[in-house]
């Protein structure tokens, strides 16, 4: 024990003595990023990564408005066919290629035509894009597509450097060149991602600290013990349970804000095979949304900082419909509904769990409330990337399963619940739903797309295929020493502004 | 001994081939769909078709099997499905983490187990030994992610001397090196300090007991000596071998621990694969590990070989 003390008092001397004079943002992930090609990324926690190395087209604020970013403006024609986009001058890209008309053509067909592209089904209604002038681009479109803009504020708008891109070929993301505030440096798998401070950036006097480093630490635990010792100054997803201690802690700072997405139950409704009941009557299904209070569910497994919800989007989002408030719990109502359906009690449900502390928590909360209105939850927990394919192939009655979310609320909407879209696990389909998520898409006027999401509510929350529970606070906890640090919706952490004391 | 050699050789072949087989299918028994996990949230069918089709996933597992083991003869372990680094070049990242960690885990161990041992053998029946007892059945009873995140809680957020986690290279900065490893070391070490502990303890009995150490003794040698130098000689050769052993413990062990520590090790590299369903890499690693082992033992038996004669035929 001797020795292990004196070797840990020589290195913590031996350490003390290293300083640096650079200011570093340390930030924590949850996870090891997956590949730094915007064409080719997929995974939420690289999108984190890309908000440091790549700007996009637009981008939003923390109200959801679309904002430009590389671009000044955007214009739809009448028809709703054709996208012209200005672009922003004097942008640079980190390699020093210029980004114009031509660069943005380039990155956006790129996106729409390489091989193992994840974006073909984000610009699926480009047909091809012209180039109007060195600053303006138009998209084409074969169908008019609403959502159209707000896919350019994620990685199908993000803009690479076409020399670097032309080069590197599929292994563009293992040095990503684009025109962000950071100029990558180097990458070690599942230790660090570090870039450092691009000296031509666009926006250049918004950005205060020199470098950027991200580092993967898996255990949550872990990820706070960091952050609390000084070795991050940034972690995302904080545990709901360890909320009181980042606010207990004087030196760190809490930053939240309501996820885009949401979490729920997905009802296998054409794909079951043993034609539960559940499967088999919507009255099944809306006496179990009944029986669930969703307040206490949030008050019990999340202290309350979860948001209940009963749509694809919060109750905080311009597109909610309040006409269709979050049910209450009744269990009387939920009773007879059973009744009325005439299914011989207690309904057994097969109920696929990905393993998780949390999502075991609220299956457990699920179980006991369903119950007392007739329903037996059997919870089977499953290892995540099984429960992916076991849902796909229609192995489950209800599947707790949560969505990141998109800005618009299409990406939350159409590839759950239009007959055979990518998504529609449970193997929904309702042609008057199908119809309002194809019109929402054709039209550009809010207020007219609030109109036809009311529809889509009212036929949705009846036939009841996915039932909403919940939507997550997204929890980012920072070193006080971080100044200007803002949550957006989306969960990325954005560099400009922030400075570190 | 040429000969020896020789026939040793020509039998790693086929357990080779046997365990690349092995690990080929048994993969294949794993549940999930590589192609699947790769999209994540984009579930695009036709995107995930390329997928399968890129990566040949849609073919029969035994042409699957043969494109690799011919890109592993001619030294390519393929790329990682996830983010496109050659399998080859990650493994040589991560090796030599694991090797640090785990020669300084042995170093550990050998420095507390061994000591330990002589003390409460030699002490027998006193405090010295039942407490050299107590850390060894706490030693091994303890689980690793436990003491890992309690020195953590002490050693970096209470009294702020360590990382909590994260990795140097030795060749980069060697004192940030060895602070950011020594707490994944201990825990890893720790465990086997504990084996080795009681091991020792019950070799040293049996040599207190035996003959040429009464002898000794009788010669009025001092106490010291005749441990140190004529008992614990003979005591030892077992525990050395047995440490040797440990070595497996080590690799196993590493998965945990690089986890709870964030070191960028083999561990962490094979458990991020198998939940990614990272075929590619599994394959590279499991395959890297098995040529270690046999490699290992080989060694192993070629020095037993050279220090007894008798098995020279």
């Amino acid at each position: 024990m001797r020795i292990l003390r004196l070797a840990v008092t020589a290195a913590a001397l031996l350490l003390s003595f290293e300083a640096t004079a650079q200011t570093t943002l340390r930030i924590g992930l949850a996870e090891d990023p997956d590949i730094l090609d915007p064409t080719m990324g997929r995974t939420y926690v690289g999108r984190i990564v890309f908000s440091a190395f790549c700007d996009k087209l637009f981008d939003i604020d923390e109200k959801l408005n679309i904002v430009p970013q590389l671009a000044l403006s955007h214009e739809t024609s009448a028809d709703g066919k054709e996208l012209t986009i200005k672009l922003r001058p004097g942008v640079k890209f980190h390699d020093g290629e210029p980004f114009d008309a031509e660069a943005a053509k380039f990155s956006i067909e790129r996106h729409m035509n390489f091989q193992g592209s994840f974006r073909k089904p984000e610009l699926a209604t480009v047909d091809h894009v012209d180039v109007v002038d060195p600053l303006t681009i138009k998209l084409v479109l074969k169908t008019p597509f609403s959502p159209l803009v707000a896919q350019l504020t994620d990685r199908a708008g993000m803009m690479v450097s076409p020399k670097a891109a032309k080069e590197a070929g599929d292994k563009f993301g293992l040095k990503p060149v684009c025109a962000g505030p950071y100029k990558f440096v180097e990458r070690v798998q599942q230790d660090r991602i570090v870039g450092e401070k691009f000296a031509d950036y666009w926006n250049k006097d918004n950005v205060f600290i020199d470098r950027v480093v991200f580092l993967p630490i898996v255990d949550a635990t872990v990820r706070l013990a960091n952050l609390k010792s000084g070795g991050l100054d940034l972690i995302e997803r904080v545990l709901a349970t360890d909320i009181k201690e980042v606010r207990g802690d004087s030196r760190l700072k809490l930053s939240t804000a309501l996820e885009l997405g949401y979490f729920g139950l997905t009802i296998n409704i054409a794909k079951d095979k043993n034609k539960g009941a559940l499967s088999q009557s919507e009255k099944v299904r809306q006496a179990l949304s009944l029986a669930i209070d969703r307040e206490a569910l949030t008050q019990v497994v999340f202290n309350g900082e979860f948001v209940p919800g009963n749509q694809w989007v919060s109750p905080e989002h311009p597109y909610y419909q309040k006409s269709f408030p979050v049910p209450k719990r009744d269990i009387a109502k939920a009773k007879a509904l059973m009744k009325e359906a005439g299914v011989t009690l207690p309904v057994a449900v097969d109920m696929m769990v990905p393993k998780g502390a949390e999502n075991e928590a609220v299956a457990q909360v699920l179980q006991s409330m369903a119950a007392e209105a007739g329903f037996d939850l059997k919870i089977r927990v499953i290892e995540f990337a099984t429960s992916f394919k076991q849902a796909q192939a229609g192995e489950f009655q209800a599947f707790l399963i949560g969505w990141s979310g998109r800005i618009d609320p299409d990406g939350n909407s159409y590839v759950f619940m239009h007959t055979g879209a990518p998504q529609n696990d449970g193997g929904y389909s309702n042609a008057e739903a199908d119809k309002a998520l194809e019109d929402a898409r054709l039209i550009n006027d809010a207020a007219q797309r609030k109109a036809i999401y009311e529809k889509l509510a009212k036929t949705v929350l009846n036939d009841l295929p996915l039932i909403y529970l919940y939507h997550r606070r997204l929890l980012i906890a920072h070193t006080n020493k971080l100044e200007g640090y803002k949550q957006m919706p989306d969960g990325l952490v954005r560099v400009i502004g922030l400075k570190l004391k | 001994m040429l000969n020896f050699l020789a026939r040793r050789l020509v039998q790693l072949v086929p357990t080779l081939f046997f365990v690349s087989v092995l690990i080929f299918s048994l993969q294949q028994l794993l549940p999930g769909d590589p192609a699947l996990v790769m999209a994540g949230e984009e579930r695009d069918p036709a995107v995930i078709a390329q997928i399968r089709q890129q990566y040949r996933l849609d073919q029969p597992v035994p042409i699957q099997y043969v494109y690799w083991v011919k890109g592993v003869l001619s030294g390519d372990f393929g790329e990682s499905l996830r983010n496109k680094m050659p399998v080859r070049e990650l493994i040589a990242q991560k090796l030599p983490v694991t090797i640090q960690l785990g020669s300084m885990a042995i170093v550990i161990a050998f420095l507390i187990g061994i000591p330990a041992g002589i003390i409460s053998a030699v002490k027998k029946g006193t405090a010295w030994d039942y407490g050299a007892n107590l850390f060894a059945l706490w030693g091994i009873s303890t689980p690793n992610f436990w003491l890992g995140i309690m020195l953590i809680f002490l050693f970096s957020i209470q009294l702020g001397w360590l990382p909590a986690s994260g990795y140097v290279p030795l060749t980069e900065n060697w004192r940030a090196s060895l602070a950011a490893t020594i707490m994944p070391a201990f825990v890893l070490g720790n465990a086997i300090a504990a084996i080795l502990m009681r091991h020792t303890r019950s070799a040293m009995l049996q040599v207190l007991e035996s003959d040429y150490v009464r002898t000794a003794r009788a010669k009025g040698l001092l106490e010291r000596s005749v441990i140190l130098k004529h008992a614990m000689r003979n005591a030892l050769t077992p525990v050395i071998t047995l440490g040797a052993l440990e070595l497996g413990t080590l690799l196993s062990g590493a998965v945990l621990t690089e986890q709870i520590f964030s070191i960028p090790g083999f561990g962490k590299l094979i458990v991020d694969a198998v939940f990614n369903r990272d075929y590619a890499v599994v394959q590279g690693v499991v395959l890297t590990t098995a040529t270690i082992y046999i490699t290992l033992n080989l060694i192993a038996d070629i020095a037993y070989v050279l220090v007894n004669p008798r098995l020279r035929t």
